[in-house]
């Protein structure tokens, strides 16, 4: 018997109708789970704009002045892939260790990590001002990969060897990234006792549309910068190791069935250690090409801004596809982007939330189809 | 720096963690895995102040807390038990969709005046006990006094009672539970509630006993993910949970204290003359969490227990599991 029935047998029930859940003996075609995502989401925006009623606000002006100040115009959209630039790579961060069944909610603390990492080549420094751009983007790339793939390292080791649970070291240490680059903005780099480090000079930053209004003046006040071929190209990188390479395959099958993975021989500790180095690295990118490209020094709030906790579900919305990812992140810059002047400021963060709880919620129907029995019919 | 004193301040600081600790061993001892502890704790935080504000009176706070944040969990109950989804995604959710809402509805709350607060007071005799009184019977909040009652009756529930023992039923072996009768989901529905309401009392407890105020996520600090945590240390069992909350009660107590004088031990206070190190200090209740799991489940590893056997996964009637 594989069906659940929503009432108990034997209670004679008012309405006529029953509601049966039945699992599905097919797969659904694949167009069903986009529609499903789909209708999610606007059920989401629907709920939201509840809430923003309660709360008194106008949920229509609301929704029209995110998609106005997200879109407008091409000034708008630029600012748009700004924010969805860091997104783009903490997903793909959160998608390489979620395929492995790995809770990697320590994004942000990576990605913190991985900017600190970039600012401190250009400030202890490791490289002088006069570096050339080719050299000084490259390292503060390594760097930002290494610190933030340590802070993947360290949950993965614990995980693997001590079967340590690596949510909450994840969720930890992101709060330990915190107060790390805390100390180093307020006690050694401070410039002039403000809790923001000096000016990277130029020769760090990452290459901006706008620098080459000169030839294209289309381009002139346009802030989009490297990291989105940055996020771009990892999620090629992404795809070719989880779907075309011999170590992705392991990583699959150790998500869909751990026992039948440790059976055929493969490595689960090892693979647990190198998928979140991996997770960590790719975080930490996120987090260079938003000191680099953005921000320009380190500071706390616009780089601990939750991108690591965004990138969690749009993961979970892109179904760990890496090519998906980059377009829900750009649909989460927008509403990044233009909540940030909706009141009450929470709102954004609340329709994340509502958006991420449809969409587990709605999974059910890949895997059961609802039927509605008359109760005659069934005596 | 007066070393009772921060013991003293120490137990009421680990009370909201206790609340928040036991309620998730509820729901985990039935076999649901619940990460919407902070979550919880901040939607019980926000209604609990903004009740009190609206309305004068911390008790009705309280109760409207732990109402809303019960109700805010059966969000995760229905997911994870009727439509079986994934409960690590599910209480990650929770957990977003309580920091979201609690941010829209405590809106402007942070700038709202004082609020009465719950009741202070000693308890006659107890408190006269030399060290022990005045650490844990002296001018504390009726809360902390309530998180001492709920100690022992968790435990004698839990492993004395016939619903206790359901309850363990259901969490290790479903399938046979409900053989015998035993309604698995009505009951995993009501310990997940159970586990929400205690969540929502522990950020009333925070909101309008020990740090008093809405300070939006910081009103929780991460402190419902450290209640995760501790559930792992303490083995699933209450007592153990009560040693580790009052104990990490203490050290965030001792982070913040240990900056203020100019001596410690007889020596200079480094941290006196380094502000800077503070940085440090506040990385300390997050390092410790992790040390904690790591030394529980190294002892769950040499002692071979356990998490209860069903935990994280969903139970279908007839269906062949554990």
């Amino acid at each position: 018997m594989s069906e659940i029935s929503s009432t108990s047998p034997g209670r004679k029930s008012v309405i006529p109708f029953r509601i049966r859940m039945e699992k599905r003996i097919k797969e659904p075609p694949p167009w069903f789970s986009s529609l499903i995502s789909f209708i999610a989401i606007i059920f989401s925006l629907f709920l939201g704009g509840i809430v923003i009623a309660f709360v008194g606000g106008d949920p229509f002006r609301s929704y029209a002045h995110i998609a106005r100040a997200s879109f407008g115009n091409i000034g708008v959209i630029s600012d748009t892939i700004v924010k969805a630039t860091p997104i783009i790579l903490t997903a793909l961060a959160c998608s390489v260790a979620f395929r492995m069944r790995l809770w990697n909610i320590g994004a942000e603390g990576q990605f913190i990590m991985g900017a600190f990492g970039a600012t401190a080549v250009v400030l202890i420094p490791l490289l002088p001002a006069e570096t050339s751009p080719w050299i000084f983007i490259p390292t503060m790339m390594v760097a930002g990969m290494i610190t933030g793939g340590l802070w993947g390292f360290i949950p993965g080791y614990l995980k693997a060897k001590l079967q340590v649970n690596e949510i909450i070291t994840t969720l930890m240490l992101n709060y330990i990234a915190i107060a790390w680059i805390n100390f180093f903005i307020f006690a050694v780099w401070s410039e002039g006792g403000f809790p923001i480090t000096m000016k990277f000079p130029t020769t760090a930053w990452m290459p901006r549309l706008l620098d080459y209004a000169d030839q294209l003046p289309v381009l002139r006040g346009l802030t989009s910068h490297l990291g989105l071929l940055i996020g771009i190209g990892a999620a090629v990188v992404v795809w070719y190791i989880i779907y075309r390479s011999r170590w992705g395959y392991e990583i699959r099958l150790i998500g869909d069935n751990q026992r039948a993975a440790e059976y055929a021989g493969i490595n689960i500790a090892r693979n647990t250690i190198l998928v979140m180095i991996l997770s960590g690295a790719l975080a930490g990118l996120g987090g260079v090409s938003e000191v680099g490209g953005v921000v320009h020094r380190l500071q706390t709030s616009p780089v601990a801004a939750g991108y690591g906790f965004t990138g969690i579900i749009v993961a979970w919305l892109a179904k760990l596809n890496p090519f998906a990812i980059v377009l829900v992140s750009i649909l989460f810059g927008a509403l990044i982007l233009a909540g940030r002047e909706i009141q009450p400021s929470g709102i954004t963060r609340m329709i994340q939330g509502i958006i991420l709880v449809s969409l587990i919620a709605s999974d059910f129907l890949m895997r059961y189809q609802i039927r509605l029995y008359r109760t005659a019919e069934e005596a | 720096m007066d070393l009772i004193i921060i013991l003293q301040a120490g137990v009421a600081s680990g009370t909201a963690l206790l609340f928040a600790t036991i309620g998730e061993i509820f729901a985990e001892r039935s076999g649901v895995l619940n990460l919407g502890v902070e979550g919880m704790m901040l939607v019980g935080a926000m209604s609990a102040f903004s009740v009190a504000i609206a309305t004068g009176n911390p008790w009705l706070g309280v109760l409207v807390a732990m109402i809303a944040a019960g109700l805010f969990s059966q969000i995760h109950a229905f997911i994870s038990i009727t439509l079986q989804a994934d409960q690590v995604v599910s209480g990650l959710a929770l957990t977003f969709l309580g920091v979201g809402i609690s941010l829209v509805l405590g809106e402007g709350l942070s700038k709202a005046g004082a609020v009465s607060l719950l009741p202070n007071f000693s308890i006659p005799i107890l408190s006269m006990i030399p060290i022990i009184g005045p650490i844990f019977f002296t001018n504390h909040s009726v809360l902390v006094y309530v998180g001492y009652l709920l100690i022992p009756f968790a435990w004698y529930y839990i492993y004395r009672t016939r619903p206790g023992m359901h309850l363990r039923a259901v969490g290790e072996y479903p399938a046979a539970a409900d053989a015998l009768g035993v309604n698995v989901y009505r009951l995993r529905y009501f310990y997940v509630f159970v586990g929400g309401v205690l969540a929502g009392l522990a950020g009333a407890t925070i909101s309008l006993a020990i740090a008093p105020g809405w300070f939006s996520e910081l009103t929780t600090a991460g402190q419902g993910w450290i209640a995760i945590g501790l559930v792992i240390f303490a083995q699933w069992d209450p007592i153990r949970a009560a040693f580790g909350s009052y104990a990490f009660g203490a050290l965030r107590r001792l982070v913040l204290d240990i900056q203020g004088p100019v001596t410690l031990l007889g020596f200079a206070n480094p941290f006196y003359f380094n502000p800077y190190w503070g940085f440090f200090l506040q990385m300390l209740p997050y390092a410790f969490t992790i040390i904690v799991l790591i030394i529980g489940s190294r002892e769950a590893m040499r002692k071979r227990i356990g998490a209860p056997a069903a935990l994280g996964t969903p139970y279908v009637r007839g269906e062949r599991g554990l």
